[in-house]
């Protein structure tokens, strides 16, 4: 479990975050849900390190990451991996190498054969175990995400983290790698946050979500309760899409209309 | 001006604590040598050979006085590349091709995140990307010059005899004339202390790169002529130095 207390942070005057306390829950799809500017990339850097807060404290199981002595700060990074917006793969290496990079660089313990075995492992499960050969200028954005997912997976992480995992992505291909990063957080137990502002992930994977607004969180809950949520930015924000508007409506006519929408698009997908 | 020059010592600083192993940086620099030497090595030959050729006609054009002997030309020829053209001229080209992909390369790393990915690993990036970058840059830029004093005079040579305007004979006795090694010695330190300047402007320019496309493209161009500027202050102040 994360625990994130109070976070503030501001750039040059102008405060981004208004002091953010909630939790991402351990084996969970943590979503960060909210409209582009509102902080949600801002607030994972903090989270992950790549940003001082302000003020404010993060906890990860119970160790404090803000702060904190080097040694402690650089073990909770071990157990983090992180899938970028734009998958930020290192193009000078190919799928092979940009999988195997972490293990190199933070398990030198590791033999050769070891790591190949991982490697494998982790390509195969994100289903690219023909791809290892090819640079990242080849591939598309749909396994652009896919390498970059083996790649934070790979030295066995405790947190997931990922940026917008289907920005740049057409419907069926988002659904594809949300579904993938939702049966890897139950398969490995993994903390799991994701940022998105899709409402398709909402309904998909939103095992726990949080809604950002103007930096500050407005609503935590799960995707059964936030179609019925009395926050007024939050309702504004879920139906700007005429598609969720037409589910909720099925939804208030027929007694579990919504449910029935995302149940058939679970057992549709799980058979696909 | 100010900001920026701490800014940069404090980079420089990053780049030295809590670096990576040492294993890892090693091959790094290896790898970076190969781009940074290696791939050099043609447009540097080109630049010395003409350089030293261009220098032997033109002095024998001025040299008319019947009074100064023929061999002077190989002579001169030796201390102007030796001691300037050598470093200063094989240094600036590199300026030009090294500092502009040092800073592109690690501009594009920075803006498509992946020197955060590198972060988050809780790799320190400046010194995983950036240290090896510098070192290969030392090793590689005084074996780049001694390649062009060497073709610069042969460049020299060839001109001289080819245009008739020196023969070989009088051309290699003013090689020979008064031979000072410390001005080899002089070239090369100026030639680490121009690597140095090369190869860290360009990555702090890179490094420090914000926004997207063209602030890559504003990089590589700033760094280009903030080196080029360096290595002719650091030229005049090693020169009023050390000789
Ligand atoms: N490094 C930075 N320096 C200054 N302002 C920033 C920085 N990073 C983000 N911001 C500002 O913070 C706000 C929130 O950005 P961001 O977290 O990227 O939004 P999003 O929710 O779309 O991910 C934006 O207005 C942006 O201009
Ligand atoms: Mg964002």
């Amino acid at each position: 479990m994360i625990e994130i207390h109070n976070v503030q942070k501001s750039f040059n005057g102008n405060q981004v975050l208004k002091g953010i306390t909630c939790t991402f829950e351990t084996g969970k799809c943590n979503l960060l849900l909210g409209g582009s500017g509102t902080g949600k990339s801002v607030l994972l850097q903090c989270i992950v390190g790549l940003m001082q807060p302000d003020i404010g404290s993060i906890t990860y199981d119970g160790s404090v990451f803000t702060n904190n002595k080097v040694q402690i700060r650089q073990e909770i990074r071990r157990k983090i991996g992180m899938l970028f917006q734009g998958s930020a793969l290192f193009d000078s290496m190919t799928v092979y190498e940009n999988t195997e990079f972490p293990l190199k660089m933070l398990t030198p313990e590791m033999t050769k054969e070891e790591r190949r075995d991982r490697v494998e492992f982790c390509l195969k499960r994100v289903g690219l175990e023909n791809a290892g050969n090819k640079m990242p200028a080849e591939i598309s954005g749909g396994m652009k995400k896919r390498v970059g997912i083996a790649r934070a997976i790979a030295p066995n992480c405790t947190y997931l983290f990922c940026d917008e995992p289907n920005s740049g992505l057409d419907p069926l291909t988002s659904l594809k790698i949300d579904e993938l990063i939702h049966e890897i957080t139950h398969e490995y137990n993994i903390t799991t946050a994701i940022i998105t502002h899709d409402m398709n992930s909402v309904v998909e994977i939103g095992d726990h979500i949080i809604f950002l607004h103007k930096g500050q969180k407005l609503w935590d809950g799960n995707k059964e309760e936030i179609l019925n949520a009395q926050v007024p930015e939050l309702k504004e924000f879920i139906f700007s899409s005429s598609l969720v508007r037409a589910a909720k409506k099925v939804d208030d006519e027929s007694e579990g209309g919504l449910s029935a929408i995302t149940d058939s698009t679970n057992s549709q997908s799980a058979g696909s | 001006m100010v900001k920026n020059f701490g800014e940069f010592l404090l980079f420089i600083q990053s780049m030295v604590t809590r670096t990576e192993r040492l294993k890892t940086l090693w091959q790094r620099t290896l790898e970076e040598s190969v781009i940074i030497g290696f791939d050099s090595i043609f447009i540097v030959a080109i630049v010395s050979a003409f350089i030293g050729a261009v220098t032997c006609v033109q002095i024998s054009y001025n040299l008319v006085s019947p009074l100064i002997p023929k061999s002077t030309i190989g002579f001169m020829v030796r201390e102007m590349t030796i001691l300037e053209l050598a470093p200063t001229i094989t240094s600036i080209v590199l300026a030009g091709k090294v500092g502009s992909s040092i800073a592109g390369g690690l501009g594009t790393m920075r803006i498509t995140e992946q020197v955060a990915a590198l972060e988050v690993m809780g790799i320190n990036s400046a010194s995983y990307l950036v240290l090896p970058r510098i070192v290969a840059a030392i090793l590689m830029f005084p074996l780049l010059v001694i390649l062009a004093m060497m073709l610069s005079i042969l460049g020299g040579y060839l001109a001289g005899t080819l245009t008739g305007a020196i023969s070989a004979q009088e051309y290699i006795e003013g090689l020979r004339t008064d031979f000072i090694p410390y001005n080899i010695t002089f070239a090369l330190i100026k030639s680490v202390v121009f690597a140095f300047l090369v190869s860290a402007i360009s990555s702090y320019k890179g490094y420090f790169t914000t926004g997207g496309a063209l602030e890559v493209g504003a990089a590589s161009t700033g760094a280009v002529n903030n080196s080029i500027i360096a290595i002719l202050l650091a030229d005049f102040v090693l020169a009023a130095l050390l000789l």
